[in-house]
C-alpha cells in the first residue's frame, strides 16, 4: 500500500463531532421506522442530541452535527436530493439560525426547554416556508400549520425535557 | 413529574404558554375557511342579484314555483321561505362560510356565499 501523501489531521473537536452525529445519525434513522401521521410531524429525536451539544460546545459544534445528521441521515434512508431532504436541510438551518439566538437568553431564565421548543418551531416554519415556495406554490399548506405547531410545541418541550435531564446528570 | 418540572426555568414556562397560545389562536384562525363577503342569488344558474354581507335586507326571487324569500344579515344569509315542497334549503338556516351553498331546486333558485376568493364549493367538498 502506497503511503498517503495527503494527511488529515483530526482533532479532538473532529472526533467530538462524528461521535454527536453518529447518535443523531442512529436516532434519525430509528426515527424514519415509526409511522407518521402526517409528512412532517415527528418527534424530531436528532435534536436532543443537537440540544445537547449546543449546550455544551457551543453553536458551531451544533451546526456541525445537525448538518451531518441532515446529510448522512438522508443517505441512510435513501432520502438523499429528494424533497423530503430537501425540507429537512430547510427545518435544520432555520433551526440553527434561531438557536444562535436562543444561546443568548439569559441562562438564569432560559434554560435547554426554551431553545428546543423555539428551534422547533423555526424548524417546522422553516419547513412550511420552503414547501411553500416550492413544492406546493399554494397557501393552503399554512393550513397545516396549526397541527405542525401543536406538533412542535409537543416535541419541543419533550426533547427540552430529555436534553435538560441528560445535562444535568452529567454535573 | 416533580424532578421534570424542576428543570423548567421560569422564561422555559413562558415560551411554553406562549407557544400554546399562539397553536390555539392559529388552529380558529387558519381553519375558519375565511371570511363570506358577499352573497350571490341565482335563477336557472343566472345571478339575479348579488349583496354585501353588510346590512341587514330581504330579496324576494320569482321563480316557477313563486317566490322565495332572502334575508342577508352581517356575515351570513338564509332561505327565509321557499314554495318548494321539502324545504331543505330553508332548513339548511343561515350560511356562514365562503362557498357555502343552499339550493331551492322546485323553484330553481339558489344563495351561495363567496369569500375573498373561489374555491370548492360545499357540494363538491
Amino acid at each position: 500500500m502506497t503511503v498517503s501523501t495527503i494527511e488529515l489531521r483530526v482533532t479532538d473537536a473532529d472526533r467530538r463531532i462524528a461521535r454527536y452525529a453518529a447518535a443523531a445519525i442512529a436516532l434519525t434513522v430509528a426515527e424514519a421506522a415509526l409511522p407518521s401521521p402526517l409528512p412532517g410531524v415527528k418527534p424530531g429525536l436528532a435534536n436532543i442530541v443537537v440540544l445537547i451539544v449546543l449546550l455544551r460546545h457551543g453553536w458551531r459544534d451544533a451546526a456541525w452535527v445537525s448538518l451531518l445528521r441532515v446529510l448522512a441521515g438522508s443517505l441512510l434512508v435513501g432520502q438523499f436530493l429528494a424533497p423530503g431532504f430537501f425540507l429537512a436541510l430547510a427545518g435544520a438551518l432555520a433551526s440553527l439560525a434561531v438557536l444562535a439566538l436562543a444561546v443568548r437568553l439569559p441562562q438564569r431564565w432560559f434554560g435547554p426547554v426554551s431553545a428546543s421548543v423555539l428551534a422547533a418551531f423555526a424548524h417546522i416554519g422553516g419547513q412550511l416556508l420552503l414547501a411553500r415556495l416550492w413544492l406546493v406554490p399554494h397557501d393552503g399548506v399554512f393550513l397545516l400549520a396549526p397541527v405542525f405547531g401543536l406538533s412542535a410545541l409537543v416535541f419541543g418541550i419533550v426533547n427540552g425535557l430529555i436534553a435538560a435531564r441528560m445535562l444535568k446528570e452529567e454535573q | 413529574m416533580k424532578t421534570w418540572a424542576a428543570l423548567l426555568r421560569p422564561g422555559d414556562w413562558l415560551l411554553v404558554l406562549l407557544g400554546a397560545g399562539a397553536v390555539a389562536v392559529s388552529f380558529p384562525l387558519l381553519w375558519s375557511g375565511g371570511k363570506a363577503e358577499r352573497a350571490v342569488v341565482r335563477l336557472d344558474g343566472r345571478v339575479v342579484a348579488e349583496f354585501p354581507l353588510t346590512a341587514p335586507r330581504r330579496f324576494a326571487v320569482t321563480g316557477p314555483l313563486g317566490e322565495t324569500l332572502i334575508e342577508i344579515a352581517p356575515g351570513r344569509a338564509r332561505v327565509l321561505s321557499d314554495p318548494g315542497p321539502r324545504q331543505y334549503c330553508v332548513q339548511q338556516g343561515w350560511l356562514t362560510r365562503p362557498n357555502a351553498i343552499a339550493i331551492c331546486a322546485p323553484n330553481h333558485v339558489s344563495l351561495s356565499l363567496s369569500g375573498k376568493d373561489a374555491s370548492h364549493d360545499s357540494l363538491n367538498y
